[in-house]
């Protein structure tokens, strides 16, 4: 029997070397904030609070044009099941509800707000009375709290799945697997007591068994410092490889647990409940305080930002008061991206406002703003080898120019993420990820283009 | 503020590595057979690769300028193929006949078909067959060392009676044959530095070289002497690792390996030509198609790709 043990310890790794490479990406670590410990922006000329900074219905706006709101006090009602409340982070007045385009083209409903500088907080505002698993959900949907990792998940459905019975683990995503990004790396070092409360009350309310921190080897501080404060043996850091994607959901379940996701699945359907480091410490201080998700530590960096730092910032915030703040730009910005730069999503304006689920601003120059020309695919198969899904990016392409649905579908697009690996690791600087999304959405209609 | 901000998809940054960077990799881990066989066949194995090399170029050059399409030499494959076909040439070859192995590897099977990326079989090796196949007296007049070291007096080794004492000569590449291919050792060393600058994967080489030795000894042939000889190592690091005509996962690259293997040891051991290799790849080329589409990866949570 232990024969058999052994071998199939030699056979599984080979099979799993042949199955899948999954390499990922060695992108540029550039954390070059890491040490830069949070700075407080003061409150901001103007703030203007979009109904959609989440995954799902766009909140609807529950204050008119004169109210006077103070620092929690509830702007956007959540709408539907899938969806989140917002919460204003300043004292003052709003000025009106208007209509903006959003990063992604559509027209969102926005309330703008003028501070009057009191930061007079909400008298409604109290700790949350949670006693079990119904009213923990409850307090976490009033709090406002979507996925702070850059998703932007609606907290309370993720706390909330179908088989929760079936969950035992809690797992904490702080891969940060994005180059430039420090924020959850400053949350660990800043905010590790309320990390550990926050993971204590979502196991005690949901009733899990153990929790594990994945934090990328990148951050030695970081583990280091969790491990010394972790009093528990229910709550384990994992090392991750630094190796993007860590961080994405499915990733990082099977690096954590050697569990695979199913397709057109969720974590829980492998006993796992993932949640963002940022978003679980917030968590534990709702629980304390029962102030809302008003504020978000943004890491601002680029090669033409004058003094790159981490910031905490209230929502809201138009972008160029929070470059401002950083010391503004050495020469004309050429890009400007909300998020990381392999996933992160252009700014077409500098006055568009800070999201809850931004975790950084980049800014970007001549030097780094522009992207080398794509040459002609020479076929050697980095996609595929990169690709964290598995799949099969130069194929997908191809088929994707035929317009073959049949094969679209076995090649299966419809698991791509769109995390950028292809086109990372192209040597022909191909586009490939914008060609995967356009296949998907291809796919999406019924392929009709 | 100036918003003339570039709003594109993500990702924003990209990886350092072009076609460019490594296609001169290649030639890089080429150089020390070229030195090899400049050392054992003298200055004339210089001469043929110039013109060889030189011949793709502008084959390359002159096929875009003709078909006004932009130039394509500044990604430097025209000389990878160049060296390539010059290393599958015997050292005392006319210098026309490698001009117009040239022309069909640039123009017939790599331009015709669409450029880089786009041929279905390695030019390098198609020009080496058609020449064997057009010319195969001179192609196969295999010249002896020209540096007064002690070495084989017979044609290609593999041609000639087995020799066990003759390891060494095999490895460090004293013996006659095609120009790039005798030297074990300087292939070796090529073969080292495309696996640690990634530019090629080891699968696919050790796994044909390997299945030429288990075949070998099931044959009742001397494994060491196979490999060593020929123009196996090669094929197995330089030719069959072509990008566009090799296969992309790791499963298919196995696959690949041991059918090349296969292949060539039953064109060495059961029939009576000299181009085991050769032929072994191109037939890899031909069913590619199929390689790919049977070995794809399994992706993360969705069971296999049909």
């Amino acid at each position: 029997m232990k024969g058999t043990v052994n071998r199939m310890e030699v056979i599984l790794p080979m099979i799993r070397f042949l199955d899948r490479s999954s390499l990922g990406a060695h992108v540029p670590h550039r954390k070059n904030t890491r040490e830069s410990s949070t700075a407080v922006m003061p409150v901001p000329q103007k703030i203007v609070l979009m109904m959609s900074q989440h995954i799902g219905a766009p909140a609807n706006p529950v204050v008119s044009k004169g109210d006077k709101v103070y620092v929690g006090t509830l702007v956007g009602e959540a709408q539907g099941a899938v969806s989140a409340n917002i919460h204003s982070g300043v004292s003052g007045t709003v000025a009106e509800i208007t209509e903006m385009i959003a990063s992604n083209g559509s027209m969102q409903k926005a309330v703008v707000i003028t501070p009057d500088g009191e930061q007079t907080v909400d008298p409604s505002i109290q700790p949350p009375k949670v006693t079990d698993f119904n009213s923990f959900i409850e307090a976490v949907r009033q709090s406002g709290l979507v996925g702070l990792g850059g998703a932007g998940f609606p907290a309370a459905v993720k706390l909330s799945p179908k088989n929760l019975d079936g969950v035992d683990t809690l797992l904490i995503n702080g891969a940060e697997c994005e180059p430039y990004i420090t924020s959850d790396h400053r949350e660990f070092m800043e905010r590790s007591g309320d990390i550990l409360d926050g993971i204590k009350a979502v196991m005690k309310y949901l009733n899990l068994k153990q929790a594990i921190i994945g934090i990328e080897k990148n951050k030695p501080e970081a583990i280091a410092l969790m491990r010394q404060k972790i009093d528990t043996p229910s709550i384990t850091v994992k090392v991750l490889p630094s190796r993007y994607p860590q961080g994405a959901e499915k990733t990082l379940v099977e690096s954590c647990t050697k569990k695979e996701v199913p397709k057109g699945g969720l974590p829980a359907d492998v006993g796992v409940i993932v949640m963002n480091v940022t978003s679980v410490s917030f968590l534990s201080r709702y629980l304390k305080t029962g102030m809302p998700l008003t504020k978000k530590r943004l890491t601002v960096d680029g090669d033409i930002v004058k003094e790159p730092k981490n910031v905490e910032v209230i929502v809201g915030t138009p972008f160029s008061e929070l470059i401002d703040f950083c010391g503004g730009l050495t020469s004309e910005p050429v890009k400007a991206v909300q998020g990381g730069p392999m996933m992160g999503v252009c700014l077409f304006d500098l006055s568009y406002p800070v999201l809850k689920l931004n975790n950084a601003l980049l800014v970007f120059g001549e030097k780094l703003g522009h992207l080398p020309k794509p040459s002609p695919c020479i076929r050697c198969g980095r996609c595929i080898n990169g690709c964290p899904m598995g799949l099969s990016p130069v194929e997908i392409a191809s088929a994707y120019q035929r317009e073959n649905k049949e094969e679209l579908a076995a090649l299966q697009i419809d698991l791509c993420m769109e995390c950028g690996t292809c086109t990372f690791v192209c040597p022909a600087k191909r586009p490939v990820t914008q060609t995967m999304k356009l296949a998907k959405e291809y796919m999406k209609k019924g392929g009709n283009a | 503020m100036a918003q003339n901000l570039i709003v594109s998809p993500s990702p924003h940054i990209v990886h350092k590595d072009n076609t460019r960077q490594i296609m001169l990799d290649v030639c890089l881990a080429l150089m020390p057979a070229l030195i090899a066989s400049v050392l054992i066949f003298g200055y004339r194995a210089f001469m043929l690769t110039a013109v060889t090399v030189a011949a793709a170029v502008v084959f390359e050059y002159l096929y875009r300028k003709l078909m006004k399409k932009e130039s394509s030499i500044g990604d430097c494959s025209a000389i990878v193929t160049g060296l390539l076909l010059a290393y599958n040439l015997p050292p005392t070859l006319p210098f026309w006949m490698a001009i117009i192995g040239a022309f069909i590897a640039i123009v017939i099977v790599k331009q015709l078909f669409g450029g880089i990326g786009f041929n279905f079989a390695n030019p390098a090796i198609v020009g080496r067959i058609v020449l064997a196949l057009s010319f195969t007296a001179k192609m196969t007049t295999y010249s002896y060392p020209d540096n007064g070291i002690d070495a084989f007096t017979s044609a290609t080794p593999l041609a000639a009676a087995e020799d066990p004492s003759a390891y060494l000569t095999l490895f460090l590449g004293n013996h006659g044959g095609v120009l790039g291919e005798t030297s074990v050792l300087a292939l070796l060393i090529g073969g080292v530095y495309l696996v640690i600058r990634k530019v090629i994967s080891p699968v696919l080489p050790i796994t044909y070289v390997a299945t030429v030795a288990v075949m070998s000894l099931l044959c009742g042939h001397d494994p060491l002497y196979q490999i060593l000889s020929g123009g196996l190592m090669l094929g197995a690091i330089f030719m069959a690792t072509d990008y566009t005509t090799s296969p992309f996962t790791r499963k298919g690259k196995l696959a690949a390996g041991i059918f090349l293997g296969v292949v060539t040891c039953l064109i060495r051991f059961f029939g009576n030509s000299a181009e085991g290799v050769s032929f072994a790849i191109l037939l890899m080329n031909i069913i590619l198609p199929y390689i790919n589409r049977l070995t794809r990866q399994k992706a993360l949570g969705g069971g296999k790709a049909k």
